[in-house]
């Protein structure tokens, strides 16, 4: 059987981390950060024909595989990417080689342990993007958090145990609701059409009645995904997650996780419950936008380097959040470019604290000042960091908060305003944090002797960087391979809705 | 002249395999040389072979003793699920009995006279066969349950497990007995055609809830669990083993058969009444195992939480709910067994058995294979995929969604998110500590590493090929509840 391209995109980590497993002896740390940064960049590899070959013009799914998986209950292994997906995956296994790297001398205790847990989290993050079919879907779904409980809990800060399970159960109860869900989106549609399947793609051509069932549904998937962006109120594991997970976990926790989130809503909520995803935009609005300023607030006041990159990601997922629900073109293919940019800039900004604190195992902001005449290159690429967060236009932030922005403005421009504050806030934030690390005295000794960036730390940024500025100058290289799945996507959801609802409400304001 | 009831010993086969094994093994035990380590291969032999023997006579659907022995497809799948469990049980004991200096023959030949009470349940097709083998099955678990002699927790395991067990038949004798006066039989077909023309008939009401009173204690469902922590801490860990999964699984199968057989007629009033207590015991449970230090009373009261979902699949009933059920305990019998046996291979260097979770604390720097696998086992018990634990609940929570018991699934599903909790804890020792109080080793023990090598294999498989076992445990089923 020939395997396909998505397939081995998506399972070759896995199969790495068990020959690492059974292959590369515990005691040889060398052997096994090598073979960890192999497998993860020949994932990489693999994953780059999904962009060179992936049509554009084409809004359907690609590159697919369908494998019977379970044919008594209708559960196949049914893969695809369009894309908004293909850019997620690529984010991944992009992000994956330079959180193994910056890892080198981070994780020094049981390396064997952190190679394989990180290549599973890959296999598991990856399948969460291409599956296709329900039951696939929720197997990576929950079969991911494991190996990022272990990555938390066992090499993370002091707290770690507490923020690992409060990660694990937040997460597990709200999936939970969605099992449920799933289950009854599978046996509704069975009794309607006589076809009891898992399929995503003809799950989606199912127009369900608008009402009662569906308004549960939509929660159920809602709180789950809702929990995993996160949308305020339910962000409170994130701080607690990012600032006890080592770097690299919190790298990918950031990079990768949080868009999982907001994935799901754009795959599943927002084509399978179009009625109730129209009826509860606004309170996602509503959310959004305190998530935007709240996130913002409290980062400002952050004393800890972490804490204030963790909160951030609250104010940046309210952005994408809100691009989502807008339901325009601009809003949309906004959201999907600014989860790519939160992934770089964030993840970005995480590996720069997290070479920070390697240099002086701390990550107070007070305990820094005036690097900028030790470490010049290092506070060089900092700040570029930092502009590409905030949102300075020719860097990859400006373009998806511009883009959602716009499409805010086309339904209600109080929310435009209301959420553009979060921009300025941004700018407070980052800008003050960057003012008291890298600018004024220097008022510890200890700064004096910081060493510059190694090799291999430029190694891990310069890739990040590249695309920081090529998505900032030339967006349209991105944009283009989102715009027709994301057309064709608002299409299926107003169409939906009106079939439901007749054509009276598919007039927006 | 009295014509002499046919007897077609055939339909008992796999039973009178094993039982003939552990008059063997009393046998033996008799002779020289003393060591008694042969004895567990002898048992082991004889397990393999009912296990085997059980697999020609699928879809030969017999019948013997005046339909009292029922030996069909249903029989067979828990006649597997119950051989398995014994096997595993076996394979632990042979090393452990040693380390314990209660090597004996007996041991073994009560243990396989067990496993026929519970085949016997398995295939029992009338009342009075039930209550055969629940005292066959009960009165060599209250034995091996002290086998301890010395140890007063085992002592104590025994003596309960005998008071509140005698206690649970005598209910059930009584319900018996009740239903036998309203509708003249004890045969589940007879039964079934007279509860039909009588419906509603208070007699079966209360002789079917006494039933379930006794068959409650059993399966230890709320509010008849109050045993299984104290019998579970107390027994050695390869007989909690296999109360724990043989057991239970040979109530279960006495218990559908029973419900949706017998007492099909009084469905109304017994899925309203296994409704509530479904969603009592789950919760039970998992919220008292949370506070529990000592490993077995935790996974006492998180099977005790396994069988509130299985009774979830009891409600839905119909072929997917039944069948759901069926596959559940095949996947629990797997991850139990394993998990038990993973605690029985730890041993604190002071005194005996390392039970408390702070003895796990660093397992994984010290023994990174044995922390991986009863990690393994936990994490199927939490539902995690793709282990057997997820496709067993996602069978279960999915045939109650389909009766529309959605409801109940949400408690379900809400009580697997708390279990996560208390699963993970021992994770946390295990991974994210260091190692603190005594010292604990590994016993190498091959019996030990092999019988964990197939439950790991089980829930893999189970895990990632789940379609093949559940169809057969559909087909099993179809017949009963048609």
């Amino acid at each position: 059987m020939p395997v396909g391209r998505l397939s081995v995109v998506t399972f070759l980590p896995a199969l790495g981390a068990l020959l690492i497993l059974l292959l590369v002896p515990r005691r040889n740390e060398p052997a096994l950060r090598w073979s960890g940064l192999v497998v993860s960049a020949a994932t990489f590899v693999a994953s780059v024909p999904l962009w060179t070959r992936f049509d554009a013009g084409d809004a359907d799914m690609q590159f697919e595989e369908i494998v019977r998986w379970m044919p008594g209950l209708g559960v196949g292994y049914h893969v695809g990417v369009d894309g908004i997906s293909m850019l997620l995956v690529l984010l991944t296994t992009f992000l994956m080689p330079l959180a193994l790297a910056s890892a080198w001398h981070a994780i020094e205790d049981r390396t064997k342990e952190f190679v394989i847990a990180m290549l599973l989290l890959e296999t598991g993050m990856v399948g969460v993007f291409v599956s296709l079919d329900l039951f696939l879907f929720f197997v990576f779904w929950e079969a991911m958090l494991i190996p990022m409980y272990f990555v938390i809990g066992v090499w993370g800060g002091p707290n770690r145990v507490y923020a690992a399970v409060k990660f694990v159960l937040y997460t597990m109860v709200g999936s939970a609701l969605m099992l449920v869900a799933i289950l009854a989106l599978y046996y509704q549609h069975g009794a309607a059409t006589g076809v009891y399947t898992f399929d995503l793609p003809t799950l989606t051509r199912y127009v369900m009645a608008p009402g009662r069932a569906q308004t549960l549904m939509f929660l159920a998937f809602s709180l789950a995904f809702a929990i995993k962006v996160p949308l305020f109120p339910f962000h409170t594991w994130l701080p607690d997650a990012h600032v006890e997970a080592p770097t690299a976990g919190s790298v990918i926790l950031a990079g990768v996780l949080l868009k999982m989130g907001t994935y799901g809503f754009l795959r599943f909520c927002l084509p399978l419950f179009p009625d109730a995803s129209v009826d509860y935009g606004p309170w996602v609005y509503a959310l959004a936008v305190i998530g935007i300023v709240y996130g913002a607030l409290v980062s400002t006041v952050q004393p800890d380097l972490k804490k204030l990159v963790a909160y951030s990601s609250v104010s940046h997922l309210g952005f994408v959040m809100l691009g989502l629900f807008t339901l325009t073109p601009q809003g949309m293919v906004g959201a999907v470019i600014q989860m790519v940019n939160h992934g770089l800039s964030t993840g970005a900004l995480f590996l720069m604290v997290g070479m920070i604190y390697e240099r002086r195992h701390t990550r107070l902001i007070s305990d820094f000042g005036g690097l900028w005449g030790v470490i010049p290159a290092f506070s060089a690429v900092f700040l570029i960091v930092c502009l590409s967060s905030l949102g300075l236009p020719g860097l990859n932030g400006f373009v998806g908060e511009f883009l959602i922005l716009v499409g805010a403005f086309t339904v209600d421009k109080w929310l435009a305003a209301a959420a553009s504050t979060g921009i300025i806030l941004a700018a407070v934030y980052l800008l003050w944090m960057y003012q008291r690390v890298a600018f004024g005295e220097i008022r510890h000794e200890a700064n004096r002797r910081l060493p510059d960036l190694t090799p291999r730390e430029w190694a891990v940024l310069v890739p990040v960087l590249i695309f920081v500025v090529w998505i900032g100058v030339y967006p349209k290289a991105f944009t283009a391979k989102t715009e027709v799945s994301v057309q064709a996507l608002i299409a299926q959801v107003e169409s939906k809705a009106s079939v439901a609802r007749g054509p009276t409400r598919l007039a927006r304001p | 002249m009295i014509p002499a009831p046919s007897v077609d010993l055939g339909a008992l086969l796999p039973s009178l395999i094993v039982f003939g094994a552990g008059v063997l093994v009393l046998l033996l035990d008799l002779l020289p040389p003393r060591s008694k380590e042969h004895l567990g291969g002898v048992a082991l032999a004889g397990l393999v072979a009912a296990l085997l023997s059980a697999i020609p006579l699928w879809n030969r659907d017999s019948r013997a003793f005046r339909d009292m022995v029922l030996l069909d497809n249903y029989a067979l799948f828990f006649h597997v699920v119950i051989c398995y469990a014994s096997a595993l049980a076996v394979l632990l004991s042979i090393d452990y009995l040693r380390r314990n200096g209660v090597e004996s023959g007996e041991y073994y030949a009560l243990l396989l006279f067990s496993t026929t009470g519970m085949m016997l349940l398995a295939s029992a097709g009338d009342l009075l066969v039930v209550f055969l083998g629940i005292e066959l099955m009960s009165l060599c678990l209250y034995v091996l349950a002290g086998l301890f002699k010395l140890r007063l927790a085992s002592g104590e395991a025994s003596m309960k497990y005998f008071l509140l067990g005698a206690f649970a038949t005598s209910f059930l004798l009584y319900g018996i007995a009740l239903i036998y006066g309203a509708t003249g039989s004890t045969n589940f077909d007879r039964i079934a055609a007279a509860a039909a023309a009588r419906p509603r008939d208070a007699l079966v009401t209360i002789g079917l809830s006494l039933l379930l009173v006794g068959f409650g204690f059993k399966i230890s469902s709320v509010p008849f669990h109050m045993w299984a922590p104290d019998v579970y801490e107390g027994a050695p860990t390869s007989v909690t083993a296999l109360i724990a999964t043989g057991s239970k699984a040979a109530a279960f199968a006495a218990l559908i058969r029973v419900l949706t057989v017998a007492l099909r007629a009084a469905q109304p009033d017994w899925s309203v009444l296994l409704w509530a207590v479904a969603a009592v015991t789950m919760t039970v449970g998992n919220v008292i195992a949370i506070a529990q230090s000592n490993l077995k009373r935790m996974l006492a009261y998180s099977s005790i939480a396994h069988v509130g979902y299985m009774l979830v699949g009891l409600v839905a009933g119909g072929v997917s709910g039944a069948g759901a059920v069926l596959f559940y305990l095949l996947a629990y019998t797997f991850t139990t067994a394993g998990a038990f046996g993973a605690i029985l291979l730890v041993e604190r260097s002071d005194d005996g058995e390392a039970v408390e979770v702070g003895d796990y604390a660093g397992l994984a720097r010290r023994h990174p294979v044995l922390a991986a696998t009863l990690g393994l086992f936990l994490l199927s018990l939490i539902g995690i995929p793709p282990l057997a634990g997820f496709v067993g609940k996602f069978y279960l929570f999915g045939s109650a969604v389909r009766a529309g018991y959605v409801w109940l699934t949400v408690l379900g599903v809400l009580n697997s998110a708390i279990a996560a909790y208390y699963y993970l804890r021992v994770i946390v020792y295990m991974y994210m500590r260091e190692p603190e109080g005594a010292d604990v080793r590994l016993v190498p023990s091959f019996a030990g590493g092999v019988a964990l090598a197939i439950a790991v294999i089980g829930i893999v498989l189970l895990g990632v090929m789940p379609a093949p076992f559940a169809d057969l445990a559909q087909v099993a089923v179809t017949p009963l509840v048609r």
